[in-house]
């Protein structure tokens, strides 16, 4: 069977859950083969965890020559990889998490290979049909490359990981990294702080506030941890530099898809929507009965925030007990 | 110094946006404008040259798109660019990521660039890929997705968001840049910006005037293929409550408990 690349999601050395998803996909197309960039004495420990699901062989790329730039030296080490595979018993796809880089890193690769590309797919079929959720999530998008080897990016939350017994065979591959393509310089990296709640794209729970906060996220925060979801904003929130970029959700943030979405003081303007829509449950709490918000919903509460919110919490809190 | 800067035609993302018969993104029946994210890289190429005051710096605004997207560049004009280059063919039509950005490469050369500047993605494809295979195509460092950018000299550095952690970037020009809508709100035309863009130089260029081979774009060559497309069904309204004396948060919770989130 044809070899199927899964680039590893992972924060030094810890597996993100994307990786499973991919691999459990991966499986639909070929043999999934993990490639991990990182440090090598790392490889191992990784290598324990992807075999779990299917992973046949783990390519551990050192990235030694690589962390220090931006996006090229990565591209020029899977087209190495690709190669490699096509040449010894054939590649039917590589699947990348949809994260920025990766799909730069994708882009480029594209290039390098003379393969079609597709970014942000929410599904793919055996066959490698994918689907891809377009236009705010009003339409839904099936395609299929059909020139070289499928490069697909997959966004977080496309598949439920299952289990599957892999070989898991490390093995050690060297890139040659070209020096034009050290010519982007990562010259400083300052780590997020940690929150303690789940990843905002990979959460089941995504619990968000707008301006409707009033920059309060007391209530938002309280209610998000009894429900264990992750915290998310709009815009409108970030601007206004009550919550960190990072924590956007939409078009020009994170797209999340988690089984409940609970938007709070949040209008739902095209823009959030395109980044929250596709999730399965959409709950709101907004002082208008006339936020568009109230058009996607499941369930509604026409109410004050900050005091719709602490006295779920504490309901939530004793049901729980 | 000559700096590039990538505008595209989009179909309003307010508007009904859908496809032709042929899954390609209508382009024609539903209004367009210039990218809301492309005007953050015009202001960003305007900002660049305003912070370098005495150096003979021209802007020139380029769009790959139908007869429509001249829009787009006409706007990049009204806000300040010098010089507008409109790249239209019949045979670019339902290009993918890959011709695309092998069209605007050629263009790009054509113009001579020291600094190409891009948005951080289009608003009808969101791909955030085209400035990436811009850098893969021209051989210049990849400088993407900045939200603070600073320069001296020949030297760029600026700021970007990843995953897990912020990073800086540095890097020599030639470059090619992309910016986000965090790199600062992008500024309206004035009136005489409007009156002035009337009369800036504004070129049409074919395939062949850029040596492409029509044979490499549109559609029929695009290395994927849309097979299906499907309007998403309108979600089934849900229930709404009006909070009264704390009846709110007793149905928010009844309901979350019945779809078993509690
Ligand atoms: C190119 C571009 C990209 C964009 N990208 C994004 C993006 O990625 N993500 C994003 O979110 N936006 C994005 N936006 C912005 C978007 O258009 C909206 O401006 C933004 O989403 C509004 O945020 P909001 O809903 O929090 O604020 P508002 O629209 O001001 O809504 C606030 C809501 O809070 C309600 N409210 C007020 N007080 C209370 C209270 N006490 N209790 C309950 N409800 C209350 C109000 O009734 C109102 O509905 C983008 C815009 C552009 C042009
Ligand atoms: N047809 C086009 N004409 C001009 N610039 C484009 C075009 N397509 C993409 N770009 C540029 O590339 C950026 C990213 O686009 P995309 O990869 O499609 O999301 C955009 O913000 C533009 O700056």
């Amino acid at each position: 069977m044809s070899e199927v690349l899964v680039v590893i999601d992972h924060a030094d050395g810890e597996v993100k859950k994307p990786t499973y998803e991919l691999l459990t996909i991966a499986r639909r197309l070929g043999e999934p083969s993990a490639v991990f960039f990182g440090s090598p004495d790392q490889g191992d420990a990784v290598a324990e965890k992807v075999k779990k699901y299917g992973a046949e062989k783990v390519y551990v790329v050192d990235d030694a020559q690589i962390k220090g730039y931006l996006v090229a030296p990565k591209a020029e080490a899977l087209q190495q990889l690709a190669e490699k595979s096509s040449a010894a018993g054939g590649l039917a796809a590589i699947l990348l998490p949809s994260t920025f880089e990766n799909k730069e890193v994708a882009g480029r690769l594209a290039i390098k290979l003379g393969s079609g590309l597709i970014t942000d797919a929410v599904d793919v079929a055996e066959g490698g049909v994918t689907t891809q959720s377009v236009f705010a999530g009003n339409y839904t998008v099936q395609a299929k490359v059909t020139q070289g080897t499928p490069i697909i990016t997959v966004k977080p939350n496309s598949a439920a990981p299952e289990e599957a017994a892999g070989a898991g065979a490390v093995e050690a591959f060297t890139a040659t990294v070209s020096d034009a393509a050290k010519t982007a310089q990562i010259v400083a990296t300052q780590p997020r702080q940690a929150t303690g709640r789940p990843e905002l794209t990979e959460a089941a729970i995504v619990v968000s506030g707008g301006r409707g906060t009033g920059g309060n996220f007391e209530s938002v925060e309280g209610f998000a941890d009894s429900l264990g979801a992750a915290v998310g904003a709009s815009r409108a929130a970030v601007d206004s530099g009550w919550m960190p970029h990072a924590f956007q959700v939409g078009q020009t943030g994170k797209t999340v898809s988690p089984q409940l979405y609970v938007a709070n003081g949040i209008s739902g303007a095209i823009q959030h929507r395109a980044g929250m829509q596709t999730s399965k449950t959409i709950v709101a709490v907004n002082k208008d009965p006339e936020a568009p918000i109230f058009e996607l919903v499941d369930f509604g509460v026409v109410g004050d925030l900050h005091t719709v919110l602490p006295a779920a919490t504490d309901k939530v809190k004793e049901r729980k007990g | 110094m000559n700096i590039v800067v990538c505008v595209k035609y989009v179909p309003d993302a307010t508007a009904d946006r859908k496809f032709e018969d042929d899954y390609t993104v209508d382009r024609v029946g539903v209004d367009g404008l210039l990218s809301e994210l492309d005007e953050y890289a015009v202001e960003q190429a305007l900002q660049f040259r305003e912070k370098r005051e005495g150096e003979d710096i021209e802007i020139t605004a380029l769009t790959v798109g139908p007869e429509k997207a001249v829009d787009a560049v006409r706007k990049a004009l009204q806000m300040g660019a010098d010089k507008g280059v409109h790249v239209v063919d019949d045979a670019i039509a339902g290009s993918d990521y890959i011709a695309t950005s092998l069209v605007l490469a050629k263009a790009i050369e054509k113009v001579g660039a020291d600094l190409v500047v891009c948005g951080m993605a289009s608003t009808d494809a969101s791909g955030s890929v085209v400035p990436a295979m811009l850098a893969e195509r021209l051989g210049m460092p990849q400088v993407t997705l900045a939200s603070v950018i600073e320069s001296q000299g020949d030297q760029v550095r600026i700021k970007r968001d990843n995953e897990g952690s912020t990073e800086v970037i540095g890097a020599t020009l030639p470059i090619v840049l992309s910016v986000t809508d965090q790199s600062g709100e992008a500024r309206y035309p004035s009136f005489k910006g409007i009156m002035a863009a009337k009369k800036k130089p504004l070129d049409t260029f074919s395939l062949s005037d850029l040596g492409v081979d029509a044979g490499q774009v549109g559609l029929s060559v695009a290395w994927s293929q849309v097979e299906d497309t499907t309007e998403r069904p309108p979600r089934t309204a849900g229930e709404i409550v009006t909070d009264e004396d704390g009846s709110g948060a007793d149905a928010l919770v009844g309901f979350l408990a019945s779809k078993k989130f509690i």
